[in-house]
């Protein structure tokens, strides 16, 4: 029963999403079901939150290998909680200053802002920065010229690294303008925006055929291997 | 909602896509029914589908764990469906092999699906007992503290299988190295374009697209659901097609006398 239940709300909503765009009247209609997303999503976030503490406490009482990150995990969260729910440090609205909390939590000024400032934000920063070794890592296996396909791959690679830096200039700058096609940084261009950009198209209209399918088998029924399937 | 007398029922701005929708969904929805008719198509060889088994295999062979890795959206991406359907299927596998099945989630309401989903498959596989919930975690929402805890855990656990299924940014280069440093058997999916090189580049395969959301249909081998497979396919052949004509038309308009006397866009501007 509750899975039919399940089905049916998928079948509606779906239903309302997939004709909201065509329908002006049923706009309206897309909102209230992506707003009922969001209060369920936000409801389940108690869920997350919940699943987060037990495990880290669990590994904390069983001080196993590597509990002292648990024990950071959990002061983190409970610091950064108390923080926000409690509204510590924030500035009052001028609308109202003579009521301490009227300000939002992540106003300028805030311990919350701060913790975001200055210790979310260089954490975050530090960890994108690090990708560019591993592109160096990736690229260095994908680029080896095992095979006809690796070889054009690493020619096609080395043409857009030149093309995309002022080497590519440097070093096709000189030939002439009948045979502008040739020098480097045109040569990078036009791989993007041919070859590139029509391989790229292919897999989106193959991507939007295998979203319509999928919506179909979900609101139909015929997967629903997401609710648990049919046990 | 009141409609006014200027207002009309379709948005005529939108009508060819919808024609185009209409008629996309129609042959999809034919397919299937013949398909359950008994005209079910022949789906060829998804080597990394395939793949999963022998993953699965390899990691209770190892008698190390499995880490699955939904993705960093939540369940209203149609990428984060198509993930929980695979793991069903590599849950469905694993409880088999009674081997160990890692899943750290960035979504709550994730967490809740893969939930379901995995104790439904453990039951289907008659490994009612194998289900541990705790297994199936949440992180954080956050995604570059998703992609630390993921790529600590891969240093801690040295899995041996690593399944990334789902919409992936930044992240999955991270992930996808990490697991290639630990020498993992790695099989990736997502609709995501631009981090499809850098899956291709460090995963040993890669469902590339369309073979990611054809691969719940592909796995449970249920002929209504392969025949919208098919369907599939007959919309993109008459997508191809109309290109083609769309193609040869604009080349014949540029090479007519009439074209040739008007002057260009650059030439106006």
């Amino acid at each position: 029963m509750s899975r039919s239940i399940a089905l049916l709300i998928c079948l509606v909503g779906g239903l309302t999403m997939l004709v909201s765009p065509f329908l002006p009247m049923a706009t309206g209609w897309a909102n209230d079901v992506t707003d009922w997303f969001n209060i369920l999503a936000a409801m389940a976030f108690v869920l997350g939150g919940g699943s987060l503490l037990k495990v880290q406490l669990m590994r904390l009482s069983a001080r196993g290998p590597g509990w002292g990150y648990s024990a950071v995990t959990l002061v983190a969260f409970i610091v950064t909680l108390w923080v926000g729910l409690g509204k510590v440090g924030v500035v009052a609205d001028p609308s109202a200053p003579a009521v301490a909390w009227s300000g939002k939590a992540d106003d300028e000024g805030s311990a919350f802002w701060w913790i975001y400032l200055y210790v979310m934000t260089p954490i975050t920063s530090t960890l994108f920065a690090v990708l560019a070794f591993y592109v160096a890592s990736a690229a260095f296996r994908a680029f080896r010229a095992k095979n006809l396909e690796a070889t054009l791959l690493l020619a096609t690679a080395f043409v857009i690294l030149l093309g995309r830096t002022f080497a590519g200039v440097v070093l096709t700058g000189w030939l002439p303008d009948w045979a502008s096609g040739l020098r480097l940084e045109n040569l990078a261009v036009t791989i993007m925006d041919v070859f590139n950009t029509a391989g790229n198209r292919a897999i989106i209209i193959g991507i939007a055929l295998g979203v319509a399918s999928t919506g179909i088998r979900l609101m139909l029924g015929l997967d629903r291997s997401y609710l648990g399937g049919d046990a | 909602m009141v409609l006014g007398a200027d207002a009309s029922f379709l948005n005529p701005d939108k009508l060819l896509l919808l024609v185009v929708l209409a008629a996309t969904c129609a042959c999809i929805v034919a397919s299937m029914i013949a398909a359950r008719a008994g005209s079910v198509p022949k789906i060829r060889r998804i080597a990394g589908l395939e793949a999963v088994e022998e993953a699965v295999g390899r990691a209770t062979e190892m008698g190390r764990p499995i880490l699955f890795v939904p993705g960093i959206q939540d369940m209203d991406n149609p990428m984060t469906v198509a993930g929980i359907t695979v793991l069903s299927r590599v849950a469905g596998t694993a409880a088999q092999y009674d081997a160990t099945l890692d899943v750290p989630v960035s979504r709550s309401l994730v967490m809740q699906a893969a939930r379901e989903s995995v104790q439904a498959a453990a039951l289907q596989a008659g490994q009612p007992d194998w289900y541990d919930p705790e297994r199936i975690r949440y992180i954080t929402d956050e995604q570059f503290g998703y992609a630390a805890y993921a790529a600590g855990a891969m240093a801690r656990d040295k899995p041996a299988a690593c399944f990334y299924m789902g919409c992936f940014f930044a992240e999955s280069l991270i992930l996808a190295e990490n697991g290639n440093a630990i020498g993992a058997i790695q099989i990736a999916g997502t609709a995501e374009t631009a981090q499809l090189p850098f899956f291709v580049a460090s995963c040993d395969y890669t469902l590339i697209g369309e073979e990611f959301f054809a691969a719940s249909a592909y796995l449970s081998g249920a002929p209504d659901q392969l025949g919208t497979l098919r369907g599939q396919d007959i919309a993109k052949a008459v997508i191809a097609l109309a290109l083609v004509a769309g193609v040869f038309m604009a080349t014949i308009r540029v090479f007519s006398p009439e074209q040739a006397s008007e002057p260009t866009v650059e030439a106006t501007q």
